[in-house]
């Protein structure tokens, strides 16, 4: 290749150039608005009282987290289906506008963004992962607008300010329900604990689980830690089998539990594991197999419920998408259903009365238990404890909120 | 006692499937002299057209102990699925950039690993759920050494390594077209004037990597049954991992990607053992750049004086 | 809505047309007043999702024309710029995070534009800068004798390291009171783990991002035609006949890095400070590092104009694209490897736009 270096030439011109190319690309960036569940929007914030009623999702449809955003998509959607086949929010209809963020926090604030400030969204439902709703809340309550987060259990996530809300119990809580249920329930005194140092989730609920566990007199074997991205666990489940504990916590999500429970059962550590609500996934016991028996974990709801609206929503979702809702889709139903009832309360749908009503909610029956929102936008509501059992989850004890 | 001889196994079991992995890089390295960051792909594709495979032949879970062929015909179809995918990538994307600045090549491989992983889980391929994979090996005891269980699986991912390590060994330093790659890969106009058709000889060399990275998948599958969507952070930090590995050992010598493969398998899971868990990639990457350090182009690789 | 900074440069940079004085002053002011139009003018009128993009496009301009000085003037192989970006960034953040902590009780932002916060922050992003240029010279002084390839897996295992130190951070304190409890070396150990840094006060706005670009491409520019640049361009062109004529290399590659990993700090200072993120260590990897590259290299090695305008085309791209869902990033990574194969050079090659031929009438390479 030469090598002339640059010398002065006519740059006049590149100037414009360089002017008229950035005016083009934006109006690029414009033009690719379309796409996504909506066609026209029409709405505005504050809610001029005609056309659709239009709401943002922002969720990982792609990426490694893509399960747990499609999931929530779908209960989403069948959320909105029967509010728009009921006859609409005071007679407009319910348009939902998604964006995938790639479970990136970057895209995450980006798409919180966009959903506000060009698509004129009035309120925002994402994301699971908390790390990204918390990315996402920031920029919702910059600009005012109500967000719900159907799973995000990190207690720092409603903290952000008083437009931020989820309808899924925080970590703290089910720290504590599953250290409760291993000390009173399972009377285990020792217990390791094996997490996720990448996960904010994964972190958060080891420490809560430990907080409450060595509260209650119980003691911490070994505590070890994994990366998202390990598929090896040899050396951390070597250092635990030598702690010889009567359990192992493992707060992580079931993609990794299942390999965890192979390998554990394959190093000869056959003792059993609890986890929390991120084991929730037919796919947990499919890949664990027989590994994964006799384990316990917490969540949010069990399709074997007995109580009405599990059942309705239970059969309304096999038919749909062919498969047992698991409690990402059911608390994507629910946020969906809280927020929609919620418009019905709100004097108007801007930001200040739709947050206002948001917290005004008080025993919504949910499909996940019976939904008050708290002074701090969280949802008191009771957490079940699953045991897998014959390769399927096996419902075993509710606990409530004291 | 037993713990440090099963930390010291389980270095072995992870290194070994470090070392298949190393091995394609370090062989395209050698001819090509460029780093082909999609093969960490093809082996994930491997992994996964596996999986594909022993599905669409009916091996499930469910559907009992599968019959002893059907490893060898999952592992066989796979390997050709990653050859023939190798030889597109090399014929589409890498070859019209061969008289290209090296870094170009390198964005080029980028690219690709980008659009095998996003292809990957698109929901007609492979989708976003993680599979379980049936196990084709049975993972049976085959001795116990002081209370350490050594099983079928790791004796294999181990013996592949070395067989594939010696293979290739032959292939490149004792057969005629070994002759032909070692001359393109020093020079690879002087290599066409000499009759050697230098094309056949660098798509050569991708497919048998692109197999070896399957063969590699294979066998991460049958240790590893819970399979991780195609776009997860697993495979990335594998493939660039087993790329440490390549260089530590000196990348483009065969015997040092097996040698770099075992020394950064054992480094991890010593320091997860013995230090602390939570900076097991730490340990990696500090080693690479102290290896780096010390000795520039890895521990057996060759050093070359620039000609002016 | 103009490509600011560059016009002023532009303009005022052409050899002999003024005083050597002015020539030093008038691009800087031009670039000024081109960054408060954009704040007060182009801001409120596009609305604040095209602000954002415009803000994304500023930082991604710096980080792009930051690299190029290494991978592209001195032929350096780098690709471990998102770790410098992570140093700086998390430096700077707890900067602003703390000091407002302690001095003003909680993270809001404080003053407009020009006020009390904006001059916290814009302290913070030297300091950010200077850090990662610190870090620069501790990794190039040792590493900066291998070369090529090896280079760029040393710079990588360095983003890397970076990322999983930062990942073993603790929690960041939530009130000031639990923030005074901490002693400044605490302070430097909880910045967010894996959570990520969040509760940084949004300082970062239209006006000192482009000052900040217009800075960067001053420096840049200037560099780039100066001896100094030119012992970049030596090396770059022929190692040995450059120690042969007398460049002291590893010296020059080491001031190249420092040079760099400066406006990466800066532009990772910006970024923490915008609004809609989050630091987090998971996502300032090595896929980070490679965006920057592409950029570079999509631009043109060595062409400012070049690294400027694929920064702006990869930013706005994948916004763009972003209703495409599942086929999105299929259409980014096919594109990317299309334009390689049609344009290996980059869009400019090693030159620069105006020396092109719809503007320049010389011919010929």
């Amino acid at each position: 290749m030469a090598t002339r270096v640059a010398t002065s030439a006519t740059r006049r011109v590149f100037v414009q150039w360089g002017a008229a190319a950035l005016v083009g690309l934006l109006g690029c960036g414009g033009g690719g608005t379309g796409g996504g569940e909506a066609g026209g929007g029409g709405a505005e914030a504050g809610g001029a009282a005609t056309g659709p009623i239009l709401v943002g999702e922002f969720g990982s449809m792609t990426g490694s987290e893509a399960t747990f955003g499609q999931s929530t998509h779908n209960g989403i959607m069948l959320a909105v289906e029967e509010v728009n086949a009921a006859g609409g929010i005071g007679g407009r209809m319910v348009e939902v506008k998604s964006y995938d963020d790639q479970g990136k926090t970057e895209e995450a604030g980006t798409a919180v963004t966009r959903l506000i400030t060009q698509d004129k969204v009035v309120a925002i439902l994402g994301e699971v992962a908390s790390s990204l709703s918390i990315a996402g809340g920031r920029v919702a309550q910059q600009y005012g607008v109500p967000m719900v987060s159907p799973s995000s259990t990190n207690p720092q996530v409603t903290q952000i300010g008083d437009k931020v809300f989820r309808v899924c119990f925080i970590d703290p809580y089910q720290g504590y329900v599953m250290a409760k249920f291993s000390r009173e329930n399972l009377k285990y005194d020792t217990v390791a604990v094996l997490y996720d140092q990448g996960q904010a989730y994964s972190k958060g609920l080891k420490d809560d689980f430990i907080k409450s566990y060595t509260a209650m007199g119980g003691k911490i074997a070994s505590e070890q830690a994994y990366t998202g991205g390990d598929q090896d666990f040899s050396a951390q489940l070597t250092n635990i089998r030598a702690a010889r504990p009567q359990a192992v916590f493992v707060p992580g999500y079931y993609t990794d539990v299942g390999n965890i429970a192979l390998q554990a059962r394959k190093l000869g550590l056959e003792v059993p594991l609890l986890g929390g609500d991120g084991w929730d996934s037919s796919k947990l016991t499919e890949i664990g197999g027989q590994a994964i028996e006799g384990s316990y974990y917490s969540n949010h709801y069990s399709h074997e419920e007995e109580r009405a609206e599990v059942k309705e929503f239970v059969a309304k979702y096999q038919a749909k998408h062919g498969q047992v809702p698991d409690g990402l889709a059911a608390l994507g139903y629910d946020a969906g259903r809280l927020l929609f009832d919620a418009m019905k309360r709100a004097p108007s749908l801007s930001g200040e009365d739709l947050a206002k009503a948001l917290s005004g909610t008080r025993d919504f029956p949910g499909v996940t238990g019976t939904i008050s929102i708290d002074a701090d936008r969280n949802a008191r509501k009771p957490a079940v404890i699953l045991e897998v059992k014959g390769g399927k989850p096996t419902y075993v004890a509710t606990i409530q909120p004291t | 006692m037993t713990d440090l001889l099963q930390t010291l196994l389980n270095g072995l079991a992870v290194g070994s499937l470090y070392a298949l992995i190393a091995l394609g890089y370090t062989m395209v390295y050698g001819i090509l002299q460029f780093i082909n960051f999609a093969h960490g792909d093809v082996f994930m594709i491997g992994a996964w057209s596996a999986y594909a495979v022993a599905a669409a032949l009916g091996f499930t879970l469910a559907g009992g102990d599968p019959p002893g062929w059907a490893a060898v015909a999952v592992l066989l179809s796979s390997m050709g699925i990653c050859a023939v995918l190798g030889f597109f990538i090399e014929r589409f994307a890498y070859r019209p950039l061969r008289s290209a600045p090296r870094l170009n090549v390198l964005i080029t491989a980028i690219g690709v690993s980008l659009l095998l992983q996003n292809t990957g889980q698109l929901r007609p391929v492979f989708g976003t759920q993680p599979q379980s994979m049936p196990a084709l090996l049975p993972d049976t005891t085959l001795f116990q050494v002081a209370g350490v269980r050594v099983g079928l699986v790791d004796v294999t991912v181990v013996l592949l390594a070395v067989a594939m390590m010696v293979g290739l060994q032959w292939l490149v330093f004792r057969t005629r077209f070994g002759s032909a790659m070692r001359a393109v890969s020093h020079d690879h106009r002087i290599a066409a004037l000499m009759g050697i058709r230098v094309d056949t000889v660098i798509s050569f060399t991708f497919v048998v990597g692109s197999a070896l990275a399957a063969a590699a998948g294979f066998l991460f599958a049958m240790k590893y049954s819970g399979l991780k969507q195609p776009a997860d952070a697993t495979w990335v930090l594998l493939g660039l991992k087993a790329f440490v590995a390549a260089v530590v050992g000196g990348i483009g010598n065969l015997q040092g990607a097996m040698l770099g493969g075992l020394l950064i398998g054992m480094v991890e899971m010593l320091g997860a053992a013995y230090l602390s868990p939570h900076l097991r990639d730490l340990y990696v990457f500090v080693l690479l750049i102290g290896v780096l350090l010390f000795r520039p182009t890895g521990i057996m690789g060759s050093t070359s004086v620039e000609k002016v | 809505m103009t490509a600011s900074p560059w016009a002023g440069k532009a303009g005022a940079l052409r050899p002999g047309t003024a005083a050597a004085a002015t020539a030093g002053v008038t691009p800087f002011a031009v670039g000024l007043l081109l960054a408060a139009a954009l704040q007060y003018a182009v801001g409120p009128a596009v609305g604040p999702f095209f602000s954002d993009l415009l803000i994304k496009i500023g930082i991604n301009v710096i980080l792009a024309v930051s690299l190029n000085v290494v991978n592209g003037y001195t032929g350096q192989f780098s690709i471990g710029h998102a770790g410098f970006m992570a140093v700086g960034g998390y430096a700077a953040g707890a900067l602003t995070y703390y000091t407002s902590m302690l001095a003003w009780g909680g993270p809001q932002v404080q003053g407009g534009v020009f006020g009390v916060g904006s001059a916290l922050f814009v302290g913070a992003c030297l300091v950010g800068g200077l850090v990662a240029a610190a870090a620069g010279w501790a990794v190039g002084l040792p590493s900066l004798r291998l070369r090529g390839d090896y280079l760029a897996i040393v710079t990588l295992g360095f983003g890397e390291i970076v990322r999983v130190l930062l990942q073993q951070t603790q929690d960041v304190p939530f009130t000031a009171d639990e923030a005074r409890a901490l002693s400044p070396v605490e302070m430097a150990t909880h910045l967010g783990g894996s959570l990520g840094f969040s509760g940084i006060p949004f300082y970062t706005n239209l006006f000192w991002v482009w000052c900040f670009v217009t800075l960067t491409l001053l420096v840049a520019y200037r560099l780039k035609e100066s001896t100094f640049g030119r012992a970049f361009l030596s090396i770059r062109e022929n190692e040995i006949a450059a120690e042969a004529m007398g460049v002291d290399t590893t010296r020059y590659k080491v001031r190249a890095f420092v040079i760099a990993a400066f406006f990466a700090g800066v532009a990772g200072a910006l970024f923490a400070h915008k609004i809609g993120t989050t630091l987090n260590p998971r996502e300032l990897g090595f896929m980070k590092s490679f965006d920057i590259v592409i950029m570079v290299v999509l631009g043109g090695m060595g062409s400012i104009s070049g690294a400027t305008i694929a920064a702006v085309l990869l930013t706005v791209l994948p916004e763009a694209l972003r209703g495409a869902a599942d086929y999105r990033m299929i259409v980014y990574a096919l594109m990317l490897v299309l334009v390689m194969i049609v344009r290996p050079q980059g869009l400019f090659g090693i030159r620069e736009i105006w020396e092109l031929p719809p503007f320049a009438r010389r011919r010929g390479r």
